[in-house]
């Protein structure tokens, strides 16, 4: 509980981000893992990796479950244990997490870790009954209440109590879209303007179409091991040094607060202590932004600025690439997109990339401490985990 | 233990015959709405009915747009969490999409929808403006 390494990170993958017409959850991982596998040579997969965890949220996407292992079976990696973490949209944030126990309970040295949904195939109106099931049934998807009508109710709210404007949610989507553009496997890389995403249609209101992430397919990766064990594998590993995650109420209607999570701000305290930082350390930071409020919302919970200043520091201008705080240099759930069971472990290959210099022209310099926050359902689970560059 | 088990099924059961009930732990007072029948606060499994009157403000809102299938002939259409008294809130539609403000007075509508389907046999409340 010192910023000591807990475990660490010598590999990574993603798959393309966007619309892949033809191609089974399973085969999309398998482009992840390519790359992870790849990219470190001196790991003999199937000698070395112990475990699996993967993160996948709907069977209903592929009329498919009990990803664990055939994910694994895809991944060339029969028989191992290999088991599905489900916690909506932090189905991988919970599957980093359960790697790092299994890494540090020492029953396995090697883990994979990872992430996919396929969801392109499925029209608008379906997307929206199955990610609705991340909420509440009886009491919220039974009246109507969707996914993007949950944030809408906090971005209400948020309004209402701090003042935040709609104009200010529409620059978190301005920004993203612009990191997006830097990114060749974001879904979307174009930019916006301000009077697009302001214009563009009512989804659930405040919230309009560019105020919501992208409906994509994609798959992400990570192979983690001891820190003593790393240096075997990878001359640059990427420690992760703090793992926070926390419940709430599965209904947001139950919760004190409907302008910040309480889960994400008991995850990020949980994390920032174990790895012996403060917000002010941070260099980058991925957030998840499936709605522009979250964004704003996020860093309220995580101390980037005080409570109900979220959408002023958007303002400054500090969460750009060439700002104080960078955050979702990857395009964010905005732009690089939103396959939910891969956005976890995502997140973090984004922050493993610019730990080891390899994010190019988004390259955030001399970024040495990383974090990332991943939300699942209305905030009913976040996960937050810190990352340090190897100095040694 | 009272004669009805302290679910969500009752709580619709109830809401069927126009009754808004919650569940009011005998060992240390708490009031769950929905009921349960585990008390989050001391474990024990004791309760009693408790009548919450149907009026509350508006905590905050959304019109939605984009819904899911079963939903989309009535789209656009308001939601909203309202809180009643007691400290508890509830979701749900608002009969209207216009003049809707936070803090605004509403009342609980006990519409009983016919239940196409084996499950659930729930029927549908929606909040009106006062």
């Amino acid at each position: 509980m010192d910023g000591k390494p807990l475990v660490s990170i010598v590999s990574a993958g993603l798959s393309k981000f966007g619309k892949h017409e033809g191609i089974y959850a399973r085969e999309l991982f398998a482009e992840a893992v390519k790359e992870a596998f790849d990219r470190c040579p001196r790991l003999e997969p199937k000698r070395d990796i112990k475990a699996m965890f993967i993160g996948h949220m709907g069977e209903a996407y592929e009329h498919q479950g009990h990803t664990g292992a055939a994910t694994a079976d895809w991944a060339g990696l029969l028989n191992i244990p290999a088991t599905r973490t489900e916690a909506a949209c932090a189905s991988s944030g919970a599957a980093l997490r359960s790697g790092i126990y299994a890494v540090l309970s020492g029953l396995a040295d090697v883990v994979m870790v990872g992430g996919v949904e396929k969801m392109t195939h499925r029209t608008t109106a379906e997307v929206t009954e199955y990610l609705a099931m991340a909420s509440d049934y009886p009491f919220e998807q039974w009246h109507g209440i969707t996914f993007p009508g949950l944030y809408a109710l906090m971005a209400t709210a948020h309004m209402h109590k701090y003042g935040t404007t709609e104009a200010q949610m529409a620059e978190v989507a301005v920004k993203n879209h612009h990191h997006g553009t830097l990114n060749p496997k974001a879904h979307m890389q174009k930019d916006i303007t301000l009077e697009t995403a302001l214009a563009s249609r009512p989804v659930a209101t405040p919230l309009k179409l560019y105020d919501c992430s992208l409906i994509t397919d994609g798959a992400s990766c990570l192979i983690l091991t001891t820190p003593e064990l790393a240096k075997r594998f990878t001359n640059q590993p990427v420690h992760i040094t703090g793992t926070g995650q926390a419940s709430d109420t599965i209904g947001l209607y139950e919760r004190e607060s409907l302008t910040s999570l309480q889960a994400a701000k008991l995850a990020a305290k949980t994390a920032y202590k174990m790895a012996a930082v403060t917000p002010k350390d941070i260099d980058v930071a991925e957030v998840h932004d499936c709605f522009t409020i979250a964004e704003i919302i996020a860093y309220e919970d995580l101390d980037f600025c005080q409570t109900g200043k979220g959408g002023k520091l958007l303002e400054t201008g500090e969460t750009r690439l060439d700002g104080r705080l960078p955050v979702n240099t990857s395009g964010g759930l905005k732009a690089k997109g939103h396959p939910v069971g891969a956005t976890g472990t995502a997140q973090a290959y984004e922050i493993y990339l610019q730990m080891t210099e390899q994010a190019d022209r988004r390259q955030v310099k001399n970024a040495k401490i990383g974090l990332t926050h991943n939300v699942g359902g209305s905030g009913a689970t976040a996960t937050v985990h810190i990352y340090r560059r190897d100095q040694s | 233990m009272t004669e009805a088990t302290f679910t969500i099924d009752q709580f619709y059961k109830y809401l069927a015959q126009g009754k808004l009930m919650a569940g009011k732990c005998m060992h240390c007072g708490k009031i769950h709405l929905p009921p349960r029948p585990l008390c989050d606060r001391c474990f024990h499994q004791e309760f009693s009915w408790l009548e919450i009157a149907g009026k509350g403000k508006l905590v905050t809102y959304t019109i939605i747009h984009v819904a899911p299938e079963q939903f989309q002939a009535m789209a656009p259409y308001a939601v909203g969490i309202v809180q009643l008294e007691n400290g508890l809130k509830l979701p749900g539609m608002i009969a209207s999409t216009t003049q809707l403000r936070i803090g605004m007075e509403l009342t609980i509508d006990f519409t009983t929808c016919t239940a196409s389907q084996p499950w659930p046999q729930w029927p549908r409340y929606c909040f009106k403006p006062l």
